[in-house]
């Protein structure tokens, strides 16, 4: 669904993705790791087509469209979703609403009909009845006032009402607690879908117990050094990330060899 | 739909003109326009073509010796070319129906354009346009049915120029009595010149069956340079009067001084709601309106109360500050405004509330919007004197900044001379963030509908005071107005 090739990008003019290479099919989910500054939420802001972010090579192709040729509105439109590391306040607008509004253009952009108030709101309840979250987000203004907790909740829940077919999870666990990150990954878990193929960007390992990927790659240096099953994971969280440099990839290659 | 138009009547023009050649008045006053500049003898032109009374007249000329002694206020954050007053035109007679477009066809199309994404009703847009009005509307008015049902309730309004000439007891009364010519330099110079505006009147007891707009007013003169408005609610009494409209309204005479005087009395209550989209120039902000407004309500009686309620969105250079004089006991003043500033536009606007009577309450809500280059200033007077006893006044000044050009100023004034007074001022300033923007874009929504729904976010504490329907088109007109403004 998702294949990536060659991709190179620059943020301030720095060299971030040095030639990234990656493919995720229908229905996967896949755990990108590494150390910071390795250009993990580069990925996913460029894939959604952040301003600041220069592409300088390379492909992005999904589902036959090259999304690097589209505006973020369009690749939304087409089925990207970015969960956000840090989700931003917009006081005034009511979640509600903001939602309805995004769905909206979604579907007026595929020729499907809008969905009126009504409508809306009980897609609204069977999706919150899903995920098992309240609905006082619903009374809220967009993420405003909201708890770290509550924002990343408010993020999946969006997921959950718009559908997409690839979503990408920008270290969704960062500033959890254990049982919110619970939370949200029953929620990912729970939107698991076969058209649907998930990116999950994280640090640690702990979000992977939960979220169990299909397979597991480590981005260094701007490109993906080594991809494996969720052991490479585990194998990571014992070793850390300096082990990677210390040949321990050959490593792991040999064993499966074998 | 029609609008009835009669002409004004001129009884004695004859007379006043013999008069005045003896003064050494030398233009005809059958003449459309007077040539640019001001004088004496222009004020006496503007009152004889007017067949004003005599006391109306030396009310005029007053003012106007007053105005030869003021100069311009320097104080205000905008930065204006000094203006020559001696080469501006200062009447200009309504068109005549030759000069006019015949239909919407001879209208310019972008002006059109303009309309239909504001969603002005279709039967509107030829009024609008100016389209000579016999060629257009059907022989049903609108304007005569609305006018019998405020006959029934007794509620006069009128053109201030007919006020004058069939209740000129009740102008005499009032005139000045809220805004005296001395007050400020635009303030005489309107009083000097003014060319025509609303008279409204509302007896005791009565609440006005329906909301008051300058559509519905008879005689509805070209809007003018120099508009003059009054109002008078008597004790118990009730109005709601709209003024402007939504689309962008042209005029050769880049100068507008208007005075609007509110009187409020007893148990009164006047609300005033004005969306005005004056030209504001064009991208460099070049030929825009200079708007210097000056408006306040007098809460005469007690438990009186006066609200504002603006959405500016055009003018070049804008300087207006609506305000309330709490008089009465238990008066109330309030101010509910959102002023937009794009491009190379200027705003220096606010309010002032004098709180003189005891247990006043006064109440501000002022949001600012800056886009582009445009520079916008909230200035607002909270005075409490020193009887006013036990007065009560909130605050809240909100700025949100578009783009990195722009540039919001608050200045806000609070001198309180009693001290059981609660006086609570709260402000914030925001930004439209990229971050914001993009969350929008990354969920489907478009960039210029994200502004569009922040903007709205932020403005709906005011917006929910407008009449609805004002309000609807005040929602268009901000959209309108914010067109490019990102990016």
């Amino acid at each position: 669904m998702l294949e990536i090739r060659n991709l190179h990008a620059n943020v301030g003019g720095k060299a971030i993705l040095k030639g990234l290479d990656l493919k995720i099919g229908a229905g996967e989910i896949h755990a990108i790791m590494g150390p910071n500054g390795a250009g993990k939420s580069t990925l996913g802001n460029v894939i959604a087509g952040r301003e600041g972010y220069e592409v300088t090579s390379g492909e992005v192709i999904y589902r036959g469209k090259n999304l690097l040729e589209l505006e973020p509105e369009e690749r939304a439109c087409e089925g990207v979703f970015l969960a956000f590391q840090y989700p931003v306040e917009i006081p005034g607008v009511n979640n509600t609403y903001f939602l309805r509004a995004a769905l909206n253009a979604q579907r007026k952009y595929r020729g499907e009909s809008e969905l009126d108030s009504m409508q809306f709101l009980k897609l609204v309840r069977e999706k919150l009845e899903i995920l098992h979250i309240g609905d006082d987000l619903l009374h809220r203004a967009v993420n405003e006032g909201f708890s770290g907790g509550e924002k990343k909740r408010n993020e999946i829940f969006q997921m959950a009402v718009l559908e997409p077919s690839l979503a990408i999870l920008d270290e969704t666990d960062s500033g959890l607690d254990i049982d919110a990150l619970r939370l949200v990954a029953e929620g990912v878990n729970r939107l698991r879908a076969e058209d649907r193929s998930i990116m999950v960007v994280t640090h640690y390992q702990r979000l992977l117990d939960y979220i169990i990927p299909d397979v597991v790659h480590v981005l260094a240096d701007g490109k993906i050094a080594a991809s494996g099953g969720p052991d490479l994971a585990l194998k990571l969280e014992e070793q850390g990330y300096t082990w990677l440099e210390q040949g321990g990839i050959q490593a792991i290659e040999a064993e499966a060899r074998v | 739909m029609s609008i009835e138009q009669s002409t004004p009547e001129q009884p004695s023009v004859d007379h006043f003109v013999q008069q005045k050649y003896r003064h050494g008045f030398v233009t005809d006053i059958e003449s459309e326009t007077v040539p640019p500049g001001l004088n004496e003898d222009t004020v006496r032109w503007i009152s004889a073509r007017k067949g004003e009374p005599e006391w109306l007249l030396e009310w005029r000329l007053e003012a106007y010796r007053r105005w030869l002694e003021m100069s311009p206020p320097d104080w205000a954050h905008l930065k204006i070319d000094p203006i020559d007053f001696q080469a501006i035109s200062y009447f200009s007679a309504p068109k005549s129906d030759k000069d006019r477009p015949q239909s919407l066809d001879d209208v310019d199309p972008k002006l059109l354009e303009t309309y239909d994404k504001l969603g002005v009703p279709l039967h509107e847009r030829a009024r609008l346009a100016g389209v000579a009005v016999d060629a257009v509307f059907d022989s049903v008015s609108v304007g005569t049915t609305f006018r019998k049902e405020l006959k029934n309730a007794g509620v006069i309004f009128c053109s201030f120029s007919e006020a004058v000439k069939e209740f000129p007891d009740l102008v005499r009364k009032h005139l000045g009595t809220v805004v005296p010519p001395r007050d400020n330099f635009f303030a005489a110079l309107n009083s000097a010149v003014f060319s025509d505006g609303s008279f409204v009147y509302i007896p005791k007891g009565v609440r006005c069956p329906m909301e008051l707009s300058t559509y519905f007013r008879i005689n509805a003169a070209e809007t003018g340079q120099f508009e003059r408005t009054l109002i008078v609610a008597e004790d118990n009494s009730h109005v709601s009067y709209l003024e402007g409209c939504t689309a962008p309204m042209r005029d050769e005479n880049q100068l507008h001084a208007a005075v609007v005087e509110l009187v409020a009395l007893e148990d009164a209550e006047i609300k005033y709601s004005t969306v005005q989209n004056w030209y504001p120039g064009d991208e460099e902000g070049k030929g825009g309106i200079y708007n210097f407004v000056t408006k306040r309500g007098d809460c005469r009686g007690d438990r009186s109360k006066i609200s504002w309620t603006q959405v500016e969105t055009g003018s070049a250079i804008t300087w207006k500050y609506p305000s309330c004089v709490l008089r009465g006991e238990r008066s109330i003043g309030e101010f509910y405004s959102v002023a937009l500033t794009n491009n190379f536009q200027q705003a220096d606007t606010g309010t002032k509330m004098i709180h003189i009577g005891k247990d006043t309450r006064s109440k501000i809500i002022s949001k600012g919007i800056s886009a582009g280059h445009g520079q916008n200033a909230y200035r607002g007077l909270v005075r409490i004197s020193k009887r006013a006893e036990n007065a009560r006044n909130y605050t809240q000044c909100d700025s949100m900044l578009i783009g990195k050009s722009c540039g919001a100023h608050t200045f806000p004034y609070i001198e309180v001379g009693n001290p059981t007074a609660k006086v609570e001022h709260e402000a914030t300033t925001s930004r439209i963030g990229e971050d914001q923007l993009f969350y929008c874009l990354q969920r489907g929504i478009s960039e210029e509908d994200a502004v569009s729904m922040i903007v709205d976010g932020f403005c709906k504490q005011v917006f929910r005071e407008l009449p609805m329907e004002f309000a609807v088109e005040a929602k268009a007109l901000l959209e309108v107005s914010l067109e490019g403004a990102v990016g």
